[in-house]
């Protein structure tokens, strides 16, 4: 049997469905971060099989860009909850509503 | 042939680490899980012979994203939260949705079965993936995105760091 790259767009496929079930379903900030990074990370996947497929590193540099962007999200993420468990004390979604009212 | 196998293992790998990290109570071991999840994509990028890609994985992802979240983790000294209590529409209309984008996904792949072009030849792909073709690549054709990339981080730095350091109402 052949791998072929439906196979590595199916297995893209579900992870990204298990990075959404984290978003829809933690409550904790944190992991719902790192629930975003799996989700980039099979969008990745995904790049760098059609690129490696039809012979074209735009994907690859695609990819590249889409880790420092990646980096720089989960920086500025972090230092949001930061700020944050400084007043509230928690890291809990369902506590932290401060646009509510 | 070694490459059915290989991809295989590292599927699999792949796929129990997103769940476990989706299951696991304590933040510190989703971490764990994640990382893991991270190694396996590096390993199948390795499979899909984009040698410089897998490499930049392991560095950037395994290396420095999940240290950082790791160090956030145990700088807040978390307490296990209790599952998320949610009436059950609230759950249903989730898993309805998870179930919803998975079904897109899967359409869109399987209509392109007949449709791509045959892979290239894994000559041609080891030489597309090597760094020595992608860093011509990044300093020549896409030097000023990468320029722009450069002071997107700066940004991101200075903007943590001022995030961090102000005290909110």
């Amino acid at each position: 049997m052949e791998i072929t790259i439906n196979w590595y767009l199916s297995l893209s496929a579900i992870l990204f469905v298990i990075g959404v079930l984290g978003v829809l379903f933690r409550r904790n900030v944190i992991v719902i971060l790192m629930s975003i990074e799996l989700m980039l990370n099979a969008v990745n996947l995904t790049l760098v099989t059609f690129s490696q497929s039809l012979g074209d590193a735009a994907g690859q540099i695609l990819v590249f860009f889409v880790m420092a962007v990646a980096a720089a999200e989960a920086a500025v993420g972090l230092a949001i909850v930061i700020a944050i468990f400084r007043n509230k004390l928690t890291v809990d979604v369902t506590q932290i509503n401060l646009f509510r009212y | 042939m070694i490459g059915p196998i290989l991809f295989s293992v590292f599927a699999v790998a792949a796929i129990a680490g997103a769940l476990g990290m989706l299951i696991s109570k304590n933040p510190v071991s989703s971490a764990l899980w994640l990382i893991m999840t991270l190694f396996c994509v590096a390993g199948l990028y390795l499979t899909l012979n984009a040698t410089f890609i897998a490499v930049v994985q392991v560095l950037v992802y395994a290396g420095a994203i999940m240290v950082l979240f790791l160090f956030v983790i145990m700088l807040l000294n978390l307490a296990e939260l209790p599952k998320l209590n949610a009436g059950d529409g609230k759950r249903f209309l989730g898993y309805v949705g998870a179930t919803g984008v998975f079904a897109a996904l899967m359409i869109a792949t399987s209509s392109a079965l007949g449709v791509l072009p045959e892979p290239v030849s894994v000559q041609v792909a080891a030489d597309t993936g090597s760094a020595v073709n992608l860093a011509t690549l990044l300093f020549t054709r896409y030097a000023l995105p990468l320029e722009v990339i450069g002071i997107l981080l700066l940004v991101a730095t200075i903007g943590a760091v001022m995030l961090a350091k102000r005290r909110f109402v």
